[in-house]
């Protein structure tokens, strides 16, 4: 980060606000890394021959004379083999102790997947929770959220599909992550022996804010390498994609944009598509799968950055607590998986849309009876089958900590019908209750 | 030409001094290391334009050169768009090398090298206008008929014509001169600017015919009109990709442009991977045969997304202008008014509701308006259909592009978050949602004589019968299962009915993901039949339990072929259980 020989330096700094600095400058380039003063800086704006740039860590002290020194690139990133099991800053600097990466240098903006170049997702990938591959179920390329209030264990939950999930490569990147679940990701991590599989690039809270806006790009960047020219299954943690939108709406904010929704940049829904849309099936069999993490505000999805992560993600995985038994669910009506339609039924077992489908209106009936009851009315015979089939279904599928085949959900959810309903209050195909009630087996 | 260097830039939008006259709306390109960006001036101020860029500024400089094009943005129609995957500018994304789009990177739209089975239809001597037919070569399944470029002003003469033959697309097939002694060459490729309407028919008519999807909720409860325009807000997760890709199937349209603005690439490579494979109803073809693919998805550059639906519109009136029968569809208009907000932000105009531009009512209406059925001056009649889906911000309704979307859309598809949750798809409400040309005269006309006499009046019944039924649910979540009398129960089962039986529909289902018109009416004229006939029951757990039974036979219907076996089994099985019943009574 010093001067080259003959690199102008510039040191009459015009304007200054909390996150910017504007000097006059020539040749510089838009999108430009910089240092001013030591600190990285990045061109947000050329006009003639003011140049406006973004300080990520804040200008708390810096002086009108401040030295400026532009990089002549856009920020890059070396990608290598070598990458795989390190821990890096925001600008792509260790955090290990140990020594950089060299590799290839690369724009980490990247270029995007010619659509007609993709491959259809369609192989399962599979968790063990029946929250996720029985009613939601994922496949490698899918982009998908956790929704979680902050209360929720999603980063423990997060970490625990990574491992799970059947993977070659782990691409983390934490944004604002609190320093703990940084320690738990890399305990968990390397109790399980998939320490050399992890390339981590983390921005902790104790980090500037503004760091965290470079964390996405080296993470899909390093993702994308290793999908496609190494052809390996990748999977990808970003958490927590909130706490990056506030940084977004910082910038514009600075920069006197007019913000939408929320206080958020009219932008906010191209600039979350861009990351999120890095998760592809390649041709040549690599893929790069990304599972995120944004945070509510008391469950409310109607908020600018939920709204528009729902719009663009392939569904969301909504983490709640089950008021009934206590337990950490994945709640079956809110959360959606858009691309199980390429699997189930088809790389699962024949009756498994079906299946998902009659317990989640099962227990969509035990939800109305439980409304019924607490507005203080007589529950009738059916009522009182559904509210205990939800306890059991709960118990028995829904728990996070279970990890099960998906053929035994699938023989674990015939069983639950059979206990509390009657076939034809199902609604099931003819064909398929023939062949699978546990009754008419026997 | 006029060139220019590049004095400021803030992400996408670039200010260039230019040394010369320009248009607004012009196309201009910006030299970066050896590649040419796109870009469109979209205002003018003394030697300044404003261009938006369609791609990253990233890396460019002030001082950086810019030439301009003298041509607005214009696409290229001919043979061969059918069965082609575009990008919002109209690049064929098949012929780009490489897994990765490169910045800058552009492809012809047609191959003007491939050659086509050229028929002659007029001789040396006949005078034309603009849009009248001079040859036609067979395109998959259509007749593509090639016409005088709607550029051409006056009458032309035709000097020469090719005799019929195999000629490439470049090839001059016809020779043609005005009365000012000026001659053209004509190729079998013309090109027309996006944002201008082609309007060489002799006059649009009010849509009369049902525009069939195969959706029950939408055929015969709303039917959208053939030439009519509807639109589907919904918030995220409540099926609106999953709703229009069955329409895309099911439709018997002639030619289908799907246009994917701003939308997840997954669900368009969902759709490259179908299509080719998939049957269509009205020719027994595959169905890639009649799609055109336009597809700006959210990562590709925002500010092609209003390109992209303005290239998708401008292909669509093309093939009217042959006589076809086009469906346009647009998955999503939101994320084109994103983007016109995106830029009206960086251009810092004074913003309007929710900081869109204030001229997006105008805009909307505009593109709306470009839909129809017209009569051609040979007589032939052509038709755009089109249906946008909306994405309102968090899922609420008023805001400002279901708004202005709503003013000039004659079908309105509401798709309902309780619906979705409770998984009943498709998740249409079939009360809050309405067809405009139920009240036409000429659809109801067409009604009585294609469908059947009473039809409409039918279909008002269901529609009675459902917000009956809502009322009893509420009672009864009011009052109470033993408060309220049994006839409660009854209304709120028939519309329950109702529901399973017509509404929900399974489009995973082979089966059921398509009903034609005449199952449609089979299956609304049995439901309604039960739902008329008298019956008693002891408590209201015997009317859920009896109910439940006939929901259950007609999912199974729905899940057999119309007339099938398994068909009738199925309805004598209701007819006996509903006799039962009555014989009970």
């Amino acid at each position: 980060m010093i001067a080259k020989a003959f690199q102008p330096i510039y040191s009459r700094i015009k304007a200054l606000t909390k996150a910017t600095i504007t000097l006059d400058a020539d040749g510089v380039q838009y999108d430009e890394l910089a240092w001013v003063d030591g600190r990285t800086a990045q061109v947000i704006k050329v006009d003639g021959k003011e140049v406006s740039l973004q300080v990520f860590s804040g200008t708390e002290g810096l002086g009108t004379n401040a030295q400026v020194v532009f990089s002549g690139s856009a920020p890059n990133i070396h990608l290598s083999p070598l990458l795989a099991g390190r821990y890096f800053n925001a600008f792509g600097v260790p955090l290990d102790g140990k020594d950089k990466v060299q590799g290839e240098e690369r724009d980490v903006k990247g270029a995007t997947v010619n659509p007609v170049r993709r491959q259809l997702p369609s192989e399962l990938l599979a968790t063990g929770i029946a929250g996720i591959d029985l009613n939601n179920t994922l496949v490698t390329g899918q982009k998908i959220p956790f929704f979680a209030d902050p209360d929720q264990p999603y980063n423990r939950i997060l970490a625990e599909v990574a491992m799970r999930a059947d993977s070659d490569r782990i691409v983390l990147g934490g944004m604002g992550i609190s320093h703990d679940d940084f320690l738990m990701f890399q305990q968990r991590f390397n109790s399980s022996g998939a320490g050399d599989k992890i390339v981590s690039f983390i921005n902790t809270s104790e980090d500037p804010p503004l760091e965290r806006l470079l964390i996405p790009d080296l993470v899909c960047s390093a993702a994308e390498y290793f999908a496609f020219e190494k052809q390996e299954k990748v999977l990808v943690l970003l958490t927590d994609m909130t706490l990056y939108a506030d940084a977004l709406a910082i910038v514009s904010n600075k920069m006197d944009q007019i913000p939408s929704k929320d206080a958020m940049p009219g932008s906010l829904y191209s600039d979350l598509a861009r990351i999120y849309e890095k998760a592809v099936q390649f041709q040549n069999g690599g893929s790069i799968t990304i599972i995120a993490v944004t945070t509510l505000n008391d469950g409310d999805i109607t908020h600018a950055i939920p709204d528009n992560t729902g719009y663009i993600t392939e569904g969301q995985l909504y983490l709640k607590k089950d008021p009934e038994t206590g337990l950490t669910i994945i709640d079956p009506f809110r959360s959606l998986s858009r691309l199980k339609q390429n699997v189930i039924g088809i790389k699962t077992r024949e009756d498994h849309p079906q299946v998902m489908n009659a317990l989640v209106r099962l227990y969509a009936d035990a939800s109305e009876a439980r409304s019924k009851k607490e507005n203080g009315f007589d529950l009738n015979e059916y009522d009182e089958r559904s509210l205990r089939f939800a306890e059991a279904y709960t118990r028995e599928l829904l728990d996070v900590q279970l990890n099960i085949g998906t053929e035994e959900m699938l023989d674990r959810g015939w069983r639950l019908m059979s206990r509390f309903f009657k076939d034809y209050e199902l609604g099931i195909r003819q064909n398929l209750i023939d062949k699978y009630w546990p009754e008419a087996k026997s | 030409m006029t060139k220019g260097k590049i004095t400021a830039i803030l992400s996408n939008l670039l200010q260039v001094e230019v040394d010369g006259p320009i248009r607004q709306n012009e196309i201009c390109y910006v030299l970066k290391a050896g590649e040419e960006l796109m870009a469109e001036v979209i205002k003018i101020n003394g030697n300044i334009a404003f261009a938006q860029l369609f791609e990253a500024g990233s890396g460019l400089k002030a001082g950086d050169q810019v030439h301009f094009s003298g041509e607005l943005l214009e696409v290229s129609l001919g043979p061969g768009l059918l069965s082609k995957n575009f990008d919002g500018l109209q690049n064929d994304l098949e012929a780009m090398p490489g897994s990765f789009i490169q910045a800058g990177q552009r492809t012809p739209a047609l191959d003007l090298d491939e050659e086509y089975e050229f028929t002659p239809l007029v001789k040396p001597g006949a005078i034309l206008e603009a849009g009248d037919a001079f040859g036609e070569v067979p395109e998959n399944a259509l007749k593509h008929t090639i016409m005088l470029p709607f550029k051409f002003e006056g009458k032309w003469e035709i000097t020469e014509i090719a005799p019929a033959g195999k000629y490439p697309l470049k090839h001059i097939v016809a020779k043609v001169k005005n009365e000012n002694g000026e001659s053209q060459d004509l190729s079998m490729v013309q090109k027309w600017p996006v944002k201008w309407p082609i309007k060489n028919y002799l006059r649009k008519e009010r849509p009369a015919e049902i525009f069939r999807t195969g959706l029950r909720v939408i055929d015969s409860l709303n039917p959208i009109a053939e030439g009519g325009t509807a639109y589907i807000p919904g918030a995220f997760g409540t099926g609106k990709t999953v709703l229009q890709q069955a329409i895309a199937k099911n439709n018997r349209a002639e030619v289908v442009i799907l246009v994917a603005c701003g939308e997840r690439a997954n669900e368009v490579v969902e759709i490259f991977h179908s299509f080719p494979e998939l049957e269509d109803l009205a020719t027994g073809r595959k169905l890639k045969d009649k799609t055109t693919i336009v597809c700006n998805t959210s990562n590709m550059p925002v500010a092609a997304r209003e390109a992209s639906v303005y290239v998708g519109m401008t292909m669509a009136e093309y093939y009217r202008s042959m006589g076809h029968k086009v469906l346009l569809l647009a998955d999503s208009t939101s994320r084109w008014a994103q983007a016109l907000r995106e830029m009206s932000n960086r251009m810092e105009e004074l913003p309007g509701t929710d900081a869109f531009p204030v001229e997006l009512p105008a805009v909307i209406a505009n593109f709306y308006g470009r839909a129809g059925k017209v009569e051609m001056r040979n007589g032939t009649k052509g038709s755009v259909t089109f249906l946008g889906t909306v994405s309102p911000a968090g899922g609420n309704f008023k805001e400002p592009v279901t708004e202005s979307t709503s003013k000039v859309a004659r079908c309105f598809y509401a798709l309902s978050q309780k619906r979705a949750d409770a998984k009943r798809y498709p998740a249409i409400d079939p009360l809050q949602s309405y067809s405009r040309y139920l009240d036409y005269e000429e659809f109801q006309a067409f009604a009585a004589e294609h469908i059947e006499s009473a039809w409409i009046e039918k279909v008002n019944r269901a529609k009675n019968l459902l917000s009956k039924g809502i009322e009893a649910r509420d009672q009864i979540s009011i009052l109470g299962d033993d408060s309220v009398p049994l006839d409660y129960h009854r209304d709120f089962w028939k519309s329950e009915l109702i529901d399973f039986a017509f509404i929900q529909q399974d489009s995973f289902d082979d089966t059921d993901m398509n009903s034609s018109l005449e199952r449609q009416s089979f299956m609304l004229n049995r439901v309604l039949e039960i739902c008329d006939k008298p019956q008693e029951f002891e408590d209201f757990s015997a009317v859920s339990a009896f109910y439940k039974k006939v929901i259950n036979l007609f999912k199974q219907m729905n899940y057999s072929d119309f007339e099938s076996d398994d068909f009738q089994k199925f309805n004598s099985e209701l007819e006996a259980l509903f006799n039962l019943q009555s014989i009970e009574a």
